[in-house]
Formats: structure tokens, sequence, C-alpha cells
């Protein structure tokens, strides 16, 4: 553990105002499509209408002679160029490695799902780029669709021919035969059939890149919407197109959300970074929403079944969970980890379950690719637990609060069956506060006011965990994966004793250029203002893996401070110097080193000035400068974790469901920025429910086609749609990383959906409803009418 | 073929000369490079592109340029005046009302016109007042805070 220096006016746990809001609010924000590069041109990508076609043939002589066109490319051009990648390696039951098909950049003889893409228009401007596209002629020979995951393995029709019955992988874990011998012996076993609907992430900035290759210096520069550019590089560097990382830069300026869709490398930027060497001109990019809705990465998409075996006490004895994960029609870079090592290890959720297996097939079918999504398998499996056990209270005839209150957890470390070893948690404090908040004493009342005027209310709670900062990476790479998982940091003090931050971390909302800067003043003593945060730049940051997973802060955060710490350190030995003093008798206290026991001293800026100033400075033993970079590798995960209590009210007349309240209770750990972590939860919720009440991806089943691809289709929460939230925390910090966080962007996300669910089946009096719980099924379920 | 067009934005004469398909928000992104209007859904949904447009709020995405003929168009750009924030854009970092940013100038946009329109607006009135703005990060809690923020003329705290 670090000592965290305490300054008097100390910024850590003050809600201090985000220093990016001022370009964000004023029109100055820089996001990809704003820049535009000298002779610019603009990409658009021909897509395929159909779900599954041959490609007989690809007449371009029309399009070519168009006005403006650079150039078409098209599958046939890129002959010999590699793959997308998938970086987790799956390893089935009967040992064999899970199937990799190619997933060529674009598409070479086959088009696997709508929206696939076929060929790369390049013109002088956007709208030549477009009508171009549209005399492009594509001979398709139509096959037939795999598109519903239940039939995939019989329908006689591969997504990939090396693939004939579309699985990729049949996967299992925890202890089988102690299951079904617990099973055995149950009194009571409670099981649940149910679809985990799939979700579009919908970052409101649509992706977009725009590709540079200049001649000078043989070298590329690719702007992008993207929450790791350094994964990007690596990626697309070393994978797919042999370019050393040393000759492609990648940014990732303002970036208009992600939620995850932007962890991945895709096909459009890599055809850019292509093609812009084969015409010499920057490319740019940028996604219709409706090319949004067929190329960017879906979430979720399960089909499950999970059951829950209790002793007559309500006891949890074991649980059981068989699971159809939708891998659309290529692997997406980290689309084989989300249902498996993300999903089966969170299945002990709060819970001393002793036993629990689950098995997981991982299906190919016509569709998008679907990855990780705020929260990335642990919603899926907070939802099977949360399900399971509320409808086990129910079927036990118990408090809901009460079977769950004596099934948690109580000593930690705690190891589980699937694998996790949680460091801290204290499951009761924060169900007991959110009980509290959200007087669920006076329920009964509300009920009845409810019934007077003819509606139905319920209550339903959720208590979820997550694992964040995924780690370590030696055990993960044992696990399959293929990429590194630490975060890399850089701390530069300038000669005036100001300071730039360089992080591995993105920011994409989150608000790092505030909460980092909170974390550096803190430990150097300095007025905040004078730390600025950089990040989202391989040409300016040192090589890291970026942010998903809610691991800014726990990891990115902490390789900060391990850099800090450094600076510390060398600047003691500046200080001993300058004070005539041992470096083991200097303290650094509120951004001053101190002689101990003595009132001799030095503040941070004369330090500083000194390591750039050599001139009295112990030059033979001692470098100039004070720059430091760190590199950190966590040891476990951090394991946020809380308690939610959502109360609905339905009009059985109309099916119309409101969130009448919602308590959030998280324990977080330590928190750096409260109003930061709170906007976090607040969206993480919003999200939640828009999968619980709204949101879903419908494709037609006989054609493949995205029913609802536009905002005009596909529902997602409005202002009016939901209510204001009441947030709380409770605090166990983390015992292994020096802030004692634990991680807040996804928890919301992997909370709420069962809290809604348990609310609304407890209003109708069902056992289940499935998401999205729109108002006609609502209606369908509140009036018993199938 | 390309139609000229002469309208005023953010007080400023402006003269371009547009292909007829030319949107609104083409115009004030890649001619007059006013980047901080966007585009996030192409449908008139999502309420990014949103502007005022005779003192009325308008989405950008789904006009033409040349509607906007003899039009006195304001973007995000030109709310703030010498330097300092509108009220509204102050509040809504006050209230931490916005997150990645990309909704923020059109929800703001929408959010004046709102108040403008209804001073007295209920919290009820705000979030129905909102129903052509998406935002995917703030869950609306915060931006709702924020514009009943502004509604009460309460003055920021923080710089």
């Amino acid at each position: 553990m670090t000592d965290m220096s305490q300054p008097p006016n100390n910024p850590i746990g003050q809600s201090l105002r985000r220093r990016e809001d001022a370009r964000f609010l004023t029109g100055a924000g820089q996001y990809t499509d704003d820049v535009v590069l000298p002779g610019q041109t603009y990409g658009v990508f021909l897509r395929s209408p159909y779900a599954h076609a041959r490609i007989k043939s690809i007449d371009t002589s029309k399009a070519k002679a168009m006005p403006g066109v650079v150039a078409i490319f098209t599958g046939a051009d890129m002959t010999g160029v590699g793959g997308l990648p998938c970086g987790w390696l799956i390893t089935s039951k009967d040992g064999t490695p899970m199937k990799e098909p190619p997933h060529p950049v674009l598409a070479q003889g086959k088009a696997r799902h709508v929206g696939d893409q076929v060929a790369l228009v390049v013109a002088d401007t956007y709208l030549q780029a477009r009508d171009a596209a549209e005399a492009i002629e594509v001979d398709y020979e139509e096959l037939t669709p795999v598109i519903d995951m239940s039939s995939a393995e019989t329908i006689g029709s591969a997504v990939h021919d090396d693939v004939p019955n579309n699985v990729c992988y049949d996967w299992g874990h925890g202890d089988k035969a102690a299951v079904d011998a617990a099973f055995a012996k149950a009194a009571h076993v409670t099981s649940l059939t149910f679809h985990n609907n799939r979700l579009v992430p919908n970052a409101m900035e649509p992706r977009a890149a725009n590709a540079h290759y200049t001649r000078h210096d043989d070298a590329y520069t690719l702007y992008l919407a993207n929450q790791n550019p350094h994964v990007e590089r690596l990626l697309m560097c070393a994978f797919v197109l042999g370019i050393p990382e040393s000759k492609m830069r990648v940014i990732a300026p303002d970036v208009g959300g992600g939620f995850g869709s932007k962890i991945f490398l895709y096909a459009e930027e890599t055809a850019l970074i292509w093609a812009s060497k084969r015409v010499g001109r920057p490319i740019k990019w940028t996604a219709e929403r409706s090319e949004s809705f067929l190329t960017d990465a879906h979430g979720r998409d399960h089909a499950t079944t999970a059951e829950l075996a209790m002793d007559a006490q309500g006891n949890f004895l074991a649980m059981r969970v068989k699971t159809l994960a939708n891998m659309g029609a290529y692997l997406s870079t980290f689309a084989s980890s989300v249902p498996t090592i993300l999903y089966a290890t969170l299945l002990a959720g709060q819970y001393k379950t002793p036993a629990i297996y689950c098995e997981v097939k991982a299906i190919f079918t016509n569709t998008t690719p679907v990855d990780a999504y705020r929260g990335a398998g642990r919603p899926e499996a907070t939802y099977v637990v949360e399900r399971l056990v509320e409808t086990a209270a129910r079927d036990m005839k118990m408090d809901p609060a009460q079977i769950r209150r004596q099934n948690f957890i109580t000593t930690f470390p705690y190891a589980t069956p699937v694998g996790l070893t949680y460091d801290t948690g204290d499951y009761a404090a924060h169900l007991d506060k959110a009980i509290k908040i959200a007087d669920v004493a006076g329920f009964p009342a509300r009920k009845a006011a409810s019934a007077a005027k003819g509606k139905l209310r319920g209550l339903g709670y959720s208590c979820y965990i997550e694992a964040c900062g995924l780690a370590p990476s030696n055990i993960a790479g044992a696990l399959g994966a293929r990429a590194g998982l630490f975060e890399a940091g850089e701390v530069r003090v300038h000669p005036t004793g100001t300071v730039t931050v360089f992080t591995g971390s993105h920011s994409h909302g989150q608000g790092h250029e505030t909460t980092f800067a909170q974390v550096v003043a803190a430990k150097l003593g300095l007025p905040v203002e004078n730390v600025e945060i950089v990040h989202g730049d391989t040409g300016r940051i040192p090589f890291g893996m970026g942010t998903y997973g809610s691991r800014s802060l726990s990891v990115g955060g902490t390789a900060i401070i391990k850099a800090v710490d450094k600076i510390i350190a060398k600047g003691k030995k500046i200080a001993a110097h300058l004070l005539e003093a041992s470096d083991t008798d200097i303290d650094f206290e509120n951004g001053e080193f101190k002689v101990k026991g003595t009132d001799k001293k030095l503040p941070f800026g004369a330090v500083a000035l000194t390591a750039y100033v050599p001139h009295n400075y112990p030059l033979d033993k001692l470098e100039p400068g004070l720059n430091e970079n760190a590199f950190y590798d966590p040891t476990n995960f951090t394991y946020p974790a809380g308690s939610y209590v959502c109360e609905v009210e339905v009009d059985p007349e109309t099916g119309k469901t409101t969130v009448a309240s919602f308590v959030a209770v998280d324990d977080f750990g330590n928190i750096v920025n409260p109003m930061i972590v709170s906007g976090q939860v607040h969206g993480g919720i919003a999200q939640g429910l828009g999968q619980a009440m709204m949101e879903g991806a419908v494709y037609d089943s006989g054609s493949g086609q995205l029913l609802n691809g536009s905002y005009m289709d596909y529902t997602m929460p409005r202002a009016d749609d939901l209510p204001s939230f009441t947030v709380d925390h409770t605090v166990t910090p983390c015992t292994h990383n020096p802030l004692g966080v634990k991680g807040c962007g996804e928890a919301g996300a992997i909370g709420s959906p069962p809290a809604f669910i348990n609310a609304l089946t407890d209003a109708l009096g069902v056992k289940d409803i499935a998401m999205p719980a729109t108002a006609e099924r609502v209606w369908r379920a509140a009036n018993k009418i199938a | 073929m390309s139609i000229p067009i002469s309208l005023t934005v953010n007080g400023k004469a402006v003269q371009a000369s547009v292909d007829p398909r030319t949107l609104l928000v083409q115009l004030i992104r890649e001619h007059l490079q006013l980047t901080g209007t966007h585009v996030g859904c192409d449908t008139a949904q999502c309420g990014a592109c949103t502007v005022h447009m005779n003192g009325r709020a308008v989405k950008a995405c789904s006009m033409l340029a040349v509607q906007a003929q003899g039009a006195s168009i304001t973007t995000i750009e030109g709310l703030s005046q010498d330097g300092t924030m509108h009220p509204m854009q102050a509040a809504f970092r006050e209230c931490h009302g916005l997150q990645c940013g990309f909704c923020t100038p059109g929800m703001v946009m929408s959010a004046v016109q709102l108040l403008a329109d209804n001073p007295k607006a209920s919290e009820a009135e705000i979030r129905e007042g909102l129903e052509g703005n998406i935002c995917r990060c703030t869950g609306y809690h915060n931006i709702v805070k924020a514009i009943q923020f502004c509604q009460s003329g309460a003055q920021p705290a923080a710089a």
C-alpha cells in the first residue's frame, strides 16, 4: 500500500467540476469527424443487403468513371491481407480450440451478415463517394441465412464453410459432478429459461476514422473513435497489415461514448489505412447511424436455462447453467471471452453457493458480430443469479431480502467455486442501506394506494457483483487471453513544477482529465490546475491497454501513482542534496520536501527546477530531469458490488410500466470524485433499464434483416421514460491497489435489469416476463393473454 | 449545380454556394467549420444537431441548407457571449449534465428553447421537453438537474 499524502485541501473525495466540460459545452470538443486533413478524401462502404450470400461478381467499372472517384477497392484487391484477429482463445470441453474462421477486411467471395462490407469507394467528396457506391453492380447468390441460434446446428447451412455445424466452441466451467450430486439431494430446485436480449450499444458518436499515409516518412496516422488506441494499433499492424508499429500513430481524440463498442478492431479503419497508402491521400469515413446498427458489435444475446438447488431452508446448494451465446457472423476482438471468462466466473454472485457448473455453446449466425457491451458477460451472469434468487424466494415463500442475506458471503478473502477470489466486501451493509433508503417497509401501503387507482405495484431487488480490472496478465494468459492486461502511466514534471500525466487509459465520457488530476494533485500536494492529463494518442502516451471493464482508475490510476512514487523518491534525493541531509531523512508531505525533525524544507517546485537546472546537483550519482513512467499489472480483479431496489407501477389497461423509484447502493471502495461516480451509476442504470424495458435488436428469422436498425425503430430510454435515481454508497476499500478503488462504470448496467424484472414480475404476479418488457408484453401478462 | 444562399450564423453574415442536397448541418459543420453541432442519427431522432433558427430549436440534420435561406442561425458556438458561458452551459457543468459531450450541444440548445417556452417547467415537463434529444451517458438525471438549476437562477459554485 502506498501512503496517500493528505494536503490540507485534499482533492480526493471532492466533487470537482470537470475540466473537460468547457470545451464540450462551447462546441470546442474535437471528435474524429471534426478532423479535416489537407487533401482529404471520403470513404463510403458498399455493404451487403443480404444476410448470407455468395458474391458471384462485382463490377465497379461504371462507378469508377463517376465524378470525383479516386479509387474503389474490393476483396479481390486485398488478397494476401490477413483477417481481423480474435484476442481470446477458448478451448472446448473436448480439448479442441475454438473455431476461428477468417474475418476478411473486405468480403472475400461471401457476405455473412447484412452490412458486411463488400467494397470501399474513395472520392473527393462524401456525396460523390455515395453516388459511386450506388453504381457498383454486385451479383449475389442468396444462401440460407442462419439466424436462430437454437436451430443453427441442424439448419444445414454454414455461416463459414469450414464450420459446418456453426458451433464456435462448446465450453464448460466448474465441477459438474459436485453440482449434479447437490441437485440430486436438493429439497427444492428453482429453474428459469430466458433470453438475455441482444442490444445495440449506440454510443451517440457514430464510429469514425480518418486514415492518413504520409510518403515523406512512410508512416500512417489514424484518427479513430476508439477506446484503446494502442490495442488497435497492435492488432492492425501486427496481425492484419504487417506494418511496423513504429510507423503507425493512432489518435483517439474526444470520443463520444463507447460502452465497449469502440474497443474492437473493425474492418473499416483497417481498410482505410490500407487504402490510404494506395490513394496517397487521407480518407475519412463516418458511420451513418444505420451503418452503426449493422456493424458496431452488438451485446448480450444469450439463451439460457438456469437452475438453483436449495435445501428446505432456502440455503443454496448448487447452480447449473446452460447457455447458447450468439457470436454473430465473425469473431469480434474479444467476443469469445464475454460469454465464458467474463460470465461463468461471476455466477457465484454475492452468495456462498458451494458448487456451480456452467456450459456455454457459442454459435455463429448471419448477424452482426456480438462482443463486449457495458458489463460484458457480467450483466448476463447477474441476470441469471438475481432472477434465480428472486424466483427461488417466491418458490420458497421467503422474503427475497432474507434469502439473499442468509446466503451472502460474509468472510473475506473468499474463493468462489468458479475461479475468483473476492478480496473484500460487506454485502449486508449495502442491502440494509438500500432497504432503508427505498423504504421497503412502506411498500405495502404504496401497493395498496396503487391498487386503489387500478394500478399494479411491484418491488424487486438485485444484489450484483462484478469483476473489474481484468487481471493478472499471467493468469489471464493461462485462460486464453492473447493480450496483456496491465496499464501504463508517465508523469512528466516540468521545470516550473507543473505536471503532465500521460495515461494509457482512455476517457470517452468518464472524466479522467479531472479525476486523474485529482489523484496526482493529492499525491504531489499541488493545485489540481497544475496537473494536465494526456490520453488517447499513441504518439504521446506509453503503451497502454485503454479503457474497458471499469478498469481505468484501479489499473490506470495505480500505474500513475507508481510513477508519482518514483518522482517523489527521486525528488527526495534531490532535496537531500540541496538540504545537505541524507535522503532517508527526507519526508514529502503537502507538496514539500522536509528534513525530519527540523524546519528545513523545500517546495516541490524548487526541486523540479533543480532537476532541470542541475547546477547544484549530484550529477555523479543522479540523472537530471524529473520524468518517470510505470507499468502496473494488478494482482487480482477488483469486486464492486451493490444492492439495488426497484419499484414499478403498471397500468394493466395499457401495459405501460413506470419506474416509480430506483435506489442504488454501491460499494465501489474509495471514491475520488463522487459527482462523476454518481453520473456513471445514473448512466449505467439507464442503459440497464433500457435493456429491461425497451431495447432489443430484432432480426427477421427468414431473411436475416435487422428490423429495427434506426432510432425510428430501436427504442432507447428518453428523459420521460426514466425517473430520477437515488444513488448512495457503502465503502470497503479494495485491498490490493493503493487508492482502494474498485471501478464504477458498468455497475448500473449490470445490476438494474434483474431489479426491474424482479419488480415487474412481482407487480404482475408472474414467474417471468421476457426482456424487453414492452408495453405489449406487459399488457398481455397483466391480462393473461398469450 | 449549386445554389447560392445567404444567411446569418452566430451574428455573422454568411454566403455560400451549395449542392442543393446539402443539409443544413453539413453547411454548418463542413462549410463553416462550426463542428460543435453534431450528427448522431440522420433521422431527426437524437437531437445532437439541434440549432436555433430564427429563435426556434430545429434539427439541422433534417433540413436542407437552402431552407435556411435568409435565416438567422445560432449554433452552440454562438451561445456563449464574450467568452462567458450561457447560464444553461454553466448549469450543465455545475450539475454534471454531460459525460462524453457528444449530445451536449444539441441538448443545451434544446434546453434553452425549453425554458424560453416554459420558464417554470416542472420536472415532468422538462423530461417531456427533452423527448427529442437522446443522451446515452447520463441517464438524463443530471441534465434535468442542470435545467432546474438554470431555472432557479442560482450561480454555479465552481469557476
